[in-house]
């Protein structure tokens, strides 16, 4: 990727520039092989799926586009001055901090309010503060909102700090700029768009900035963008020829036109005008900030976009936010709470009307409500304002009694729960990956719960089940398969050093090699097949993009030649031709140095067509030292075969597609080589079309593609190489688990059919009971037909069973279908009336597997799916293909691995290996489902407990919203006396052991089946809550009947009967009792009491010393006890019974937890499914 | 590359790479990190349930046979005098008659003592339909006030009974003072006077920290409506005991207050003759007033609930222990018995 063609700058600069064309997909694609062919375009969206090589064109016309000027933002080269005259371009000094000390206060408030449930809070709490509502004094009424204000802006003024501090760091941070002609220090914040910059070694870009030239004769930078995008291999970066000579004085003259500020780290289009002439520029000439500046001495460049204005200060967004399924259902369930609200408050206040009415003759002068007021002299209504507006105020008030009724303090525990089930799901070493040290990640925090109710799982395949460490495992050359790679490999690796200068060079990767091969490869050229095996091994060495690195290790005689590229095949395959003997050393601007056999070879590029997803190949074209040309291709099989000469050698053809048939039926990933010598007229021919095409300003990539093309025919071909993409650890194990979860896995991989296939069986994904239907259409017609045909099918073969959950158990009777199905098909289903059909299909079908797939394909699968089924989906990958499938699914996993980390950036949650999803759905997933559901659930109670306590009161108050209860006790409730339980055993408690999740994956079934919260669970429980309350609140007041209690005793009893409700209720579901749980419990009822005394104990509340009066009797103890009793008989027995004759799964595995599985034998018989071996292996 | 030293690691390079490769992120592991701390597990096993409910009836029934037999012993008489009291030419109009300064409201009545009642004997008085916790009502206080003589004219809350129509600070101010019950009870048995001892009828606690020593009753009971009983206003106001429990507003619009005790023993049969002194007026708003005599037991006074109530929720209970056993003997389940399985369950059955 970094070579000239040695011809002259002006070709030297087209290179370049269409190098910025293809920039950006070669990285976002993992192979220039026939791996995953990726078009996506993170920068723009596009809309339609299936189509191929669209990207390319378009990525071209952007940046041939002619920058209108209120689009462009004009760049004065050196000459900051003139190039903020006329906008004031951002400064680079950066902000991540989001408050300063002023505006802290009011925008942390107008942040915080975002939330509907602190304007709730809000608004109740300014009601009260209006005299004629003034229910709660105005403390304890703001009290509760304040707190939880005070504490979030305190977490956020520290965070604000934090981020100040390393602001400022950043921002004093020295760099060399061109001021006066010289560079001088100048600090990053400092630094105006115009100002040249120069960077060292190993610094770190303060802004965004076009290359001008660096100590590169040939202008190339080699950037890393870890910080950027998390990619750990050097990019490499171009100074136009035009600048690259000028000494940095001289630029005045240069202006660059680009467009605005945008977050594509992968783009960029501007024209630079200097000396009259005017360059395009792309991509690949600027370095952002954040990149570091590797294996280059220096580089100066001109800074473009600064501060706030750069890509990745623009990239620096937040996580995604999405909203729990669990909590969208619970939203339903909120509103009818509300519903009940308003109804009580309905009740209160058509009572009250009544009441009103009915005594409208008494209330001057009743004792207990003197409308008059009469010491004045004239005498006027008191507090009394119609009646009407007292039936208003009555409503609101009620409203301000009740409000907690809105459990709006569950939002708020909900997070806090999210976050302790995040810490513990992070914290979880069986989910920490030893290879990458990565620890799981949590990204997104409010979707923990639906990791226990998913239902498909989209997977990609490279790099996601399989490791996508390329590894070369076989090779046909000129007919004859060479696949024995069984030597011992230490003594192999030594011997294939090679010796210069009295040190030893030496591939930092070792491959297997054929002991055959590698004594043909040799034996030099002399044999006909040594005569193949050079080419071969040559086009391997050569045909590729890889920058050798030479690196130094404690032996300083010995050094290990370390291949950067963008893709693992063409590692792979640079490392095998090493391990061959043909070790490509050095590679620079228009020459490659390969070491053959012991002796440097010397090989000028003459050019080099670059691997699109279009033509799947790439090809190079060497001059050889003795003046002759060749050229080298290299792709996937089906385009390679479109182009070689059949005339001539069709047996070898014919043997190399058998091979080539073996190889991806063994799930590897092949490459076929082919070359062809070029004479001279051939190659002048090329060299002007090159040319010319480079040069185009219009269209420049469609004819580059057309040169490529028309070089790249009636070749000769040489042989096929094969690596292995190996199946990660424990990926089959995985797979079986899912599945006997009931959980549906699709595979989308960008493979050829019969490598998925093959990748399916050794997965366990496909078994040989498997009936496979394969959708193979290239039209829409025989789309719709062999759907048709494959439902039929499908549902003959699944049988008769509805039961969804039957599918994997009732396998003896009927056969599970794992359909198959290509990119081609999938163009003309998706977005079609066929996708119904395909749902429905895939509906019947236990395992789908997609091959051949487009990126946005894969979203448009996730979509289908997505949009015709409330189950969730979970999509999982890698690389930058999967972005938008994990942007699509309901939850979005990445995996940290080889391919950078844009699937992670996009990701809810990131991983380092595919196995990690078994205990993070089945565990995990499962506990933080079970958790979440029962804590909404339990939080309903608690507060409708509370808020029928006070609503039955007032019905003994002349409807005038009393309460018995102390305002301090009210405010209390859902702050210290029955918060903390629910929160420790949201974050704590399990149903079941993580051992006994993982060996019986169908518990995961539970989630499924919506067994923890749903609408009848609902509403049983508002019918316990309804009892409870009635129990607790009329115990006492036909106990107090008739007797001398005064308000403030009995509402203690009140307090404390509701409170230990709760805390009991809680406790009688808590299912593991740690001491965590213990303290929560028994310490929030102590502290009840020990608030009801405190607060008893303050002469000027109305109730001062009551609790002390009430305790002494037998009767407030007998009251409380009978309470309890009485509240959880009807609850204890309907769950005994429930529990003891109809047994949850979870139920049961509990019981088999506690006194070990019964009649355990049979159990394994039943469950497990005879895995068997796939064939073909 | 010559710069990248001989670490040797792969396409990392750079110094943060090198560092984070040889920190390990490994979690560390804790009990509590990895969700292992040690726990127990309650199960609802037939065993526990069917223990508890047998003990919760072996415990309750004593209780409510205690509690019961507690009630029972109470010896309670109520005499409801609002109407008695009233002389029959002022039958229809029962509210002329109490709000007349005219009127003689003194009242005797004759009642016998069913059974022997053992000292101290509770004068209560009882109300209904008096709704002392109307809000409007409870509100209309101020805490500050009774307690601290600097605090009188602070009484915010105490409208329409906070100052005098000119402008004098009412003490004790509002609703609750103002409307102060002010019939009062004389006894005779056998002609001997029936002493009823009025000390130390409110909550110590009130006497000492809520109502002060230095606080004196003021303009009280002054304005052109008058609520209920007035004040003497030589005598502080934590001795005023009657005003100190009424001022203790009661929870339920059916109440009792104390308004003295009698420390001799009552024979069965004695006659006591009381002399009501009927000024309070209930008969605006349609509410009774009882005389209440009433001894007292551990449980309080006289309410078979609490025992009836235990001894119900016992009885349930012990019904429900029963039925759970022969439940259980009939049609036990194994439990932790897989084929329980909703996986297994259906399976099984093609296999039979």
């Amino acid at each position: 990727m970094d070579l000239n063609p040695p011809i002259e700058s002006e070709s030297y600069r087209s290179f370049s520039s269409r190098r910025s064309i293809s920039s950006h997909h070669s990285k976002l694609s993992v192979s220039n092989s026939i791996g995953e062919v990726t078009i996506a375009e993170i920068g723009s969206k596009k809309v339609r799926r299936g189509s191929r090589g669209e990207g390319d064109s378009e990525g071209f016309n952007l940046s041939q586009k002619e920058i209108s000027d209120e689009d462009a933002r004009l760049v004065y080269i050196n000459d900051p001055g003139r190039t903020n005259q006329r906008f004031e371009y951002a400064r680079n000094s950066i902000r991540t901090a989001k408050y300063s000390f002023i505006t802290f206060l009011p925008r942390n408030l107008f942040e915080q309010f975002h939330r509907v449930a602190y304007i709730y809070f809000l608004v109740i709490a300014i009601l009260n503060q209006l005299p004629q509502l003034a229910v709660f004094g105005r403390g304890a009424s703001i009290l509760p909102l304040a707190f939880v204000l005070l504490v979030t802006a305190v977490k956020d003024a520290y965070e604000d700090y934090r981020r100040h501090r390393s602001d400022r760091i950043e921002n004093n941070r020295l760099a060399l700029v061109m001021v006066d002609g010289e560079f001088r220090h100048k600090k990053w914040k400092d630094i105006e768009v115009g100002e040249i910059i120069r960077v060292r070694v190993n610094g770190t870009l303060p802004c965004d900035m076009v290359l001008l030239s660096t100590s590169d004769p040939t202008g190339v930078a080699y950037v890393q963008t870890i910080n950027l995008d998390g990619e750990s291999n050097l990019k490499t970066r171009y100074a136009k020829q035009e600048t690259l000579s000028k000494v940095p004085e001289n630029m005045a003259s240069g202006l660059i036109k680009c467009e605005k500020p945008n977050r594509n780290i992968y783009g960029f289009h501007a024209n630079m005008e200097i000396d009259g002439k005017r360059l395009s520029l792309g991509a690949s000439n600027i370095i952002l900030r954040g990149c570091e500046l590797k294996n280059t001495a220096w580089a100066v460049g001109v800074a473009v976009y600064a501060g706030q204005e750069t890509k990745v200060m623009l990239n620096s967004s937040g996580s995604p936010s999405k909203r729990s399924k669990l909590e969208k259902r619970m939203n339903v369930e909120i509103i009818l709470l509300s519903f009940f609200l308003i109804a009580l408050c309905t009740i209160v206040s058509v009572f009250a009307a009544i009441w009103l009415r009915r005594h409208r003759d008494k209330l001057d002068t009743l004792p207990y409500y003197r409308r008059k007021d009469y010491s004045e002299d004239a005498v006027e209504n008191y507090k009394y304002y119609g009646w009407g507006w007292e039936i208003f105020f009555t409503f609101l008030m009620s409203v301000i009694v009740f409000q907690i009724m809105i459990p709006i303090s569950l939002y708020i525990s909900m997070e806090l729960v999210r976050v302790g089930q995040a810490f513990f799901m992070i914290r979880d070493r069986g989910m920490y990956d030893e290879a990458s040290n990565s620890r799981f990640q949590c990204r997104a925090l409010n979707i923990n719960e639906d990791l226990g109710q998913i239902k498909y799982v989209f997977s990609d395949k490279t790099g996601t089940l399989t490791e996508n460490k390329m590894e070369f495992r076989s090779a046909s050359i000129w007919g004859v398969d060479y696949s024995g790679g069984n030597a011992d490999l230490q003594s192999e690796q030594v011997a294939h050093g090679v010796e210069a200068d009295g040190k030893t060079f030496r591939p930092k990767n070792i491959v297997r090699t054929d002991p055959e091969l590698l004594r043909i490869a040799r034996g030099g050229r002399e044999s006909e097949q040594g005569k193949h095996v050079y080419d071969f091994f040559l086009a391997l060495a050569s045909c590729n993009t890889i920058v050798p690195f030479v690196v130094d290790t404690e032996d300083p005689c010995v050094k290990l030649v370390d291949y950067q590229g963008e893709s693992p095949d063409e590692q792979a395959l640079a490392y095998a031709a090493a391990a061959y003997g043909f070790m490509l050393i050095e590679r620079t601007s228009g020459h490659i140095v390969v070491d053959v056999q012991g002796e440097k070879q010397r090989f000028n590029v003459l050019g080099l067509h670059e691997f699109d997803s279009d033509r799947k190949r790439m090809s190079v074209i060497l001059g050889f030292p003795d003046k002759s040309r060749k050229v080298f291709v290299k792709g996937a099989d089906t385009t390679m075969f479109a182009v070689i000469d059949r005339s001539s050698n069709n047996n070898v053809l014919q043997e190399t597609e058998g091979h080539l048939h073996s190889y991806s039926s063994m799930g590897l990933r092949t490459l076929v080589v082919g070359l062809r010598e070029l004479n001279n007229s051939e190659f002048e021919k090329w060299l002007f079309a090159f040319e010319v095409a480079s040069t185009a300003l219009m269209g420049r990539a469609a004819l580059l593609r057309k040169v490529a093309s028309r070089i790249e025919s009636n070749l000769c071909i040489i042989g096929a190489s094969a690596i292995e993409d190996k199946l990660q650890l424990g990926v089959p194990e995985s797979i079986e688990s899912l599945r006997m979860a009931d959980i549906k896995v699709w595979v989308l991989t960008g493979d050829k059919q019969e490598t998925a296939i093959s990748i399916g069986y050794s997965s366990k994904l496909l078994t040989s009971r498997m009936t496979q239907i394969i959708i193979n259409s290239n039209s829409k017609g025989s789309c719709r037909k062999s759907l048709e045909d494959a439902i039929i099918m499908a549902k003959k073969l699944s049988g008769s069973t509805v039961s969804p959950n039957m599918e994997e158990s009732s396998g003896a009777v009927t056969s599970p279908v794992g359909l198959i199905i290509d990119g081609t098909s999938l163009v003309y289903i998706l977005d079609s009336e066929l996708e119904e059909q395909l749902f429905q299909l895939s509906s019947h079908c236990s395992v789908v597997l997609c091959c051949r797939v487009a990126p946005l394909q894969k979203a448009g699968i996730v979509a289908l799916v997505k949009k015709r089924t409330s189950d969730m989906t979970l999509a999982i990958g890698d690389g930058a293909n999967d972005v938008s499938m994990i942007q699509c699914a309901d939850v979005g996993i990445g995996i940290s691995g080889q391919e950078g980390r844009q699937a992670v950036m996009a990701s809810d949650f990131a991983m380092g290996q595919f196995r990690f999803l078994v205990p993070l759905l089945l565990v995990h997933g499962h506990w933080n489902y079970q958790r979440m559901g029962y804590m909404i659930l339990y939080n309903f109670y608690r507060n409708a407990v509370f808020v029928l306590i006070l609503f039955w009161y007032v019905l003994y108050t002349c409807f005038t919203l009393t309460t018995a209860i102390n305002e301090w006790s009210s405010v209390l409730y859902s702050i210290i006396y029955t918060s903390v339980p629910t929160i420790v055993v949201g974050i704590l408690d399990k149903d079941l052991g993580m051992r006994n999740l993982l060996e019986h994956p169908q518990l995961y079934g539970a989630g499924h089946r919506k067994e923890v919260y749903n609408a009848k669970l609902f509403w049983l429980t508002m019918i316990d809550t309804v009892w409870q309350s009635a129990v607790a609140f009329f115990i006492p007041l036909l106990a107090y009947q008739k007797s001398a209690i005064d308000g403030p005793s009995i509402g203690n009893l009140w307090t404390l009967a509701a409170v230990i409700l709760v805390n009991l209720h809680l406790a009688m579901d808590v299912v593991r009792w740690t001491w965590i749980t213990h303290t929560a419990i028994w310490g929030s009822i102590i502290a009840t009491f020990f608030c009801v005394i405190v607060i008893d104990a303050i002469p000027i509340l109305p109730g001062y010393w009551a609790i002390f009066h009430a305790a002494r009797t037998w009767a407030f103890w007998l009251c409380l006890l009978a309470i309890i009793v009485a509240a959880f008989a009807p609850r204890l027995v309907v769950k005994f019974f429930h529990q003891y004759y109809f047994p949850s799964d979870i139920q049961i595995a509990r019981e088999a937890e506690k006194y070990g599985w019964l009649r355990d034998h049979g159990i394994v018989e039943i469950e497990m499914n005879p895995i068997l071996e796939p064939p073909g292996r | 590359m010559a710069d990248r030293g001989g670490t040797g690691s792969g396409g990392g390079g750079g110094q943060g790479a090198l560092e984070t490769a040889k920190k390990s992120r490994k979690p560390k592991y804790s009990r509590f990190s990895q969700q292992e701390l040690p726990a127990c597990k309650p199960i609802l096993t037939p065993g526990w349930v069917i223990t508890t409910f047998i003990s919760i009836g072996v415990v309750f029934i004593p209780i409510g046979l205690a509690s019961l037999f507690a009630s029972q012993r109470v010896t309670e008489i109520v005499y409801q005098y609002d109407s008695d009291c009233i002389p029959p030419e002022f039958s229809d109009d029962s509210v002329e008659f109490i709000k007349s300064d005219k009127t003689n409201k003194t009242c005797t009545r004759t009642i016998t003592v069913p059974k022997q009642m053992k000292s101290p004997i509770y004068v209560y008085y009882q109300l209904n339909n008096f709704y002392q916790n109307h809000r409007r009502y409870v509100k209309s206080r101020d805490d500050k006030q009774l307690w601290r003589k600097e605090d009188e004219t602070s009484s915010q809350e105490c409208k329409p009974e906070d100052f005098t129509a000119n402008g004098q600070p009412i003490v004790p101010c509002g609703l609750i003072a103002w409307s102060l019950f002010n019939d009062t009870y004389k006894f005779r048995v056998n002609d001997k006077v029936l002493e009823v001892n009025k000390k130390n009828i409110a909550w110590s606690s009130d006497r000492d920290h809520k109502f002060g020593s230095d606080v004196y009753p003021k303009n009280f009971q002054s304005g052109t409506l008058i609520g209920g009983g007035k004040l003497n206003s030589s005598i502080p106001l934590n001795q005023q005991e009657d005003l100190i429990v009424w001022m203790r507003p009661a929870a339920l619009p059916t109440f009792r207050k104390l308004y003295g005790k009698i420390e001799t023993d009552l024979e069965a049969n004695d006659k006591i003759n009381i002399v009501i002194e009927n000024n309070y007026n209930t008969y605006s708003f349609g509410g009774k007033k009882k005389l209440v005599l009433s001894t007292t037991s551990w449980m309080g006074g006289k309410n078979d609930f609490l025992g009836l109530a235990y001894l119900t929720v016992g009885g349930l209970c012990l019904f429900l222990a029963i039925s759970f056993i022969l439940v259980y003997v009939l049609k036990p389940r194994p439990l932790g018995d897989p084929s329980y399985l909703s996986w297994n369950r259906n399976a099984a059955g093609i296999l039979n």
